[in-house]
């Protein structure tokens, strides 16, 4: 399986996501995002962030740059495209994801562990992973917020496109279990074909027990087969 | 042709800086303050001549990058 991972100035989790693809033993090369032109790739991650330090809106000018028309193309073309964190705002911004990332209800950067709660279990992102299964999962940003209008979030509902929701350790999902004010706690999408999923957690940091635990694996061998 | 963007946050979305300043201002005594909402300003400079067709690539410059529709809504001026 041959992964890509887009590097944008001021992204810092690209190196993670390449040690987790490698680790998966996904055959793994990094793409500057002034390339015109994407390796052949099963897997495309838009990592987490701070592309271009936030100018403007999160993710809006590395939305705009050269790499991420091929990625449009590739994405168009059915391959799998994974944003995480901030690649999750690049991927609102572009247009391939609906909804928006809004600064947090609190006005807090927050980085902790929380869980969340798999909804979909049943896309090339998510197999592995069983219905309802509680994952504490990393998350660190800013402008999480997730939003979104009225008929995108009656769609996601529909047709099952929620992936992630955050919830506490026994699986309720309400205002308790909610760190940045998400509409419906939501922390995860999918696009309506399911195969661009946006995250604001951090699978890629949870996959080696020494220094934290291995609760993101199963997204990447998922992926795998 | 110079222009002034104004970019604002939908009425239905929260603006939680906007409602900090509010609270900061209210709490400093400035107890007449009804509302407060945050935004964005730009001044633009475009070597067009025509009014109306500078407006429309200031428009395009709008919906294209510098607002994002499903949250924001903008107005353009001329300065």
């Amino acid at each position: 399986m041959k992964s890509s991972v887009i590097v944008f100035p001021g992204s810092n989790c690209d190196r993670d996501i390449a040690v987790a693809l490698e680790k998966m033993q996904f055959k793994n090369q990094m793409v500057w995002h002034k390339e015109t032109k994407l390796p052949k790739s099963d897997l495309i991650v838009v990592p987490g962030g701070f592309s271009y330090g936030d100018y403007l809106r999160s993710g809006a000018i590395a939305g705009k740059s050269l790499i991420i028309d091929e990625v449009i193309k590739a994405a168009k073309s059915g391959c799998l495209i994974l944003g995480i964190c901030n690649g999750f705002q690049i991927l609102t911004e572009t247009g391939l994801l609906k909804g928006t990332l809004l600064r947090n209800k609190n006005l807090k950067f927050i980085n902790k562990d929380v869980c969340i709660k798999v909804i979909n279990n049943e896309t090339r992102f998510s197999k592995k992973y069983k219905k309802d299964q509680i994952l504490k999962i990393n998350i660190a940003h800013n402008e999480g917020n997730f939003f979104t209008d009225h008929n995108h979030l009656n769609e996601l509902k529909d047709k099952n496109l929620i992936a992630f929701k955050y919830s506490d350790e026994k699986g309720n999902v309400s205002e308790n279990s909610n760190p940045n004010g998400s509409l419906e706690n939501i922390a995860g999408i999918y696009n309506a074909n399911k195969n661009i999923l946006g995250m604001m957690p951090h699978p890629e940091r949870m996959v080696d027990e020494i220094i934290s635990n291995k609760d993101g694996i199963n997204l990447f061998s998922s992926l795998l087969n | 042709m110079k222009f002034s963007v104004t970019v604002t946050l939908k009425k239905d979305v929260l603006d939680p800086q906007g409602k900090v300043v509010q609270n900061t201002l209210i709490n400093m005594g400035m107890s007449d303050l009804k509302s407060i909402r945050q935004g964005k300003h730009f001044e633009i400079d475009v070597s067009e001549n025509d009014q109306t067709i500078a407006e429309k690539k200031i428009d395009e410059m709008c919906r294209k990058l510098l607002v994002n529709l499903i949250i924001e809504d903008y107005k353009i001026n001329k300065i």
